[in-house]
């Protein structure tokens, strides 16, 4: 695969998987404003991967639109982190997965906007925008829960303890990383990752969190060795394009 | 019919967001740009949020007010760049926001370097006071976020400055 265009399947595919799986939020939030919020982010994160699975698209130039690489790819082919495959588990789970991705997320939209790419600045343009918002809701969560009662503050730091293994596939750069930033469409992830754990440490120590000290990082979604979660979540969102492969709406 | 830019953006004018009707897609700053070629119009429009479900009905209307005006085939193209800000939100449609029961943004977009940003003052659109409540930050669609007000009782939208 040409580097730019799996550099752009690993943002695209964050986002849908991501934005898929707050969607399954729908109808089961905690309380109702939860559960639009949650689905307000998933919808800001799937027109995000609309916009970047569309450039991919052209990129491989086959004729591929944003519907065809969301429902005709297989779990191999999707390149996302580990991290944003994560069941929902419950409200706190949910919440960790979410401030732990969206404080990367902004930090490289961020980073993105110097990007010699018009098309991959024009997105971090917009999305970083939203990434604001999500990441301002999550890092609230995460205090509001870490300081709150016992049992929430246990329960938060339980979540964030099990999904920190997941962290370092995000900001640890490997060759296509490498590249990407060496041709100057890409983020530098080794700076990224020193302002991530300080922006983190810092949310988590105001909400009385301990930060997980850095053991084995689980790795392998960035180049398509996934979790057994992807598949199933996969068969849900792609059996009706794949069953009726031309339905309209 | 005159076919300038000038008066396309007049026809342009009614086409209207679908999820906040008193607003048309020009005073909202939807619409970015009009080519006008010797064969076909070209509109160019900027989606308001990256998901935002109503950008394919108002490239659907703006097609439409076109082909009846003209009988012709305008092109539609989306821009990301630069992102749609609530800045390019004109006075009149503020107003008009407001009479409609919802809060337009306050001041200009802000600084997205903030994390915990000190919250605003937001008037209520129905009694006009200011001892409001944010209730959450994502509301019934993408650009609105929920208050209430804590005199008149009403639950309010918030149009978010972005």
């Amino acid at each position: 695969m040409e580097a730019k265009l799996e550099y752009t399947l690993r943002i695209a595919d964050n986002a849908l998987i991501l934005g898929q799986r707050l969607g399954e939020w729908c109808g089961h939030g905690p309380a109702l404003e939860e559960d639009i919020a949650l689905t307000n982010i998933s919808l800001d994160l799937i027109g995000q991967a609309r916009s970047l699975l569309t450039y991919a698209g052209e990129l491989e130039g086959n004729g591929r639109d944003e519907d065809k690489m969301a429902f005709f790819r297989d779990a191999h082919d999707f390149r996302n982190v580990l991290l944003v495959e994560q069941k929902n588990g419950h409200f706190g789970d949910t919440i960790a997965r979410q401030f732990l991705f969206d404080h990367f997320s902004w930090l490289f939209y961020d980073a993105l906007l110097k990007s010699n790419d018009d098309t991959l600045r024009a997105i971090a343009e917009k999305s970083i925008k939203e990434v604001t918002y999500h990441r301002r809701h999550s890092s609230e969560w995460i205090i509001r829960l870490g300081d709150g009662t016992e049992e929430s503050h246990s329960k938060i730091q339980e979540s964030i303890n099990e999904l920190w293994a997941f962290t370092g596939e995000m900001y640890t750069p490997d060759k296509l990383d490498q590249q990407a930033l060496a041709d100057g469409y890409g983020v530098d992830l080794v700076q990224l990752s020193e302002y991530w754990k300080q922006n983190v440490a810092g949310v988590l120590r105001q909400a009385t969190l301990n930060v997980p000290e850095d053991g084995w990082m689980q790795k392998g979604g960035k180049k398509g060795i996934h979790s057994e979660h992807l598949g199933y979540m996969l068969a849900e969102m792609q059996h009706i394009p794949r069953t009726y492969p031309d339905a309209q709406w | 019919m005159e076919r300038n830019e000038a008066h396309i953006l007049e026809l342009l004018t009614a086409v209207k967001d679908p999820e906040i009707p008193v607003l048309n897609v020009v005073d909202m700053g939807v619409i970015r740009k009009v080519d006008l070629n010797d064969d076909h119009i070209v509109v160019t429009i900027t989606p308001t949020y990256s998901g935002c479900p109503a950008m394919d009905v108002i490239s659907m209307n703006v097609k439409a007010t076109l082909k009846r005006a003209f009988g012709e085939d305008a092109e539609v193209v989306s821009q990301l760049s630069p992102a749609w800000t609530t800045d390019w939100i004109t006075d009149e449609a503020r107003e008009k926001l407001r009479e409609y029961g919802i809060a337009p943004p306050e001041g200009k977009s802000h600084d997205k370097s903030q994390l915990f940003a000190e919250p605003k003052v937001i008037a209520c659109p129905k009694c006009g006071s200011e001892n409001t409540t944010l209730v959450s930050e994502f509301g019934s669609t993408s650009c609105k976020a929920h208050y209430k007000c804590s005199d008149c009782l009403e639950p309010f939208d918030y149009f978010k400055c972005i």
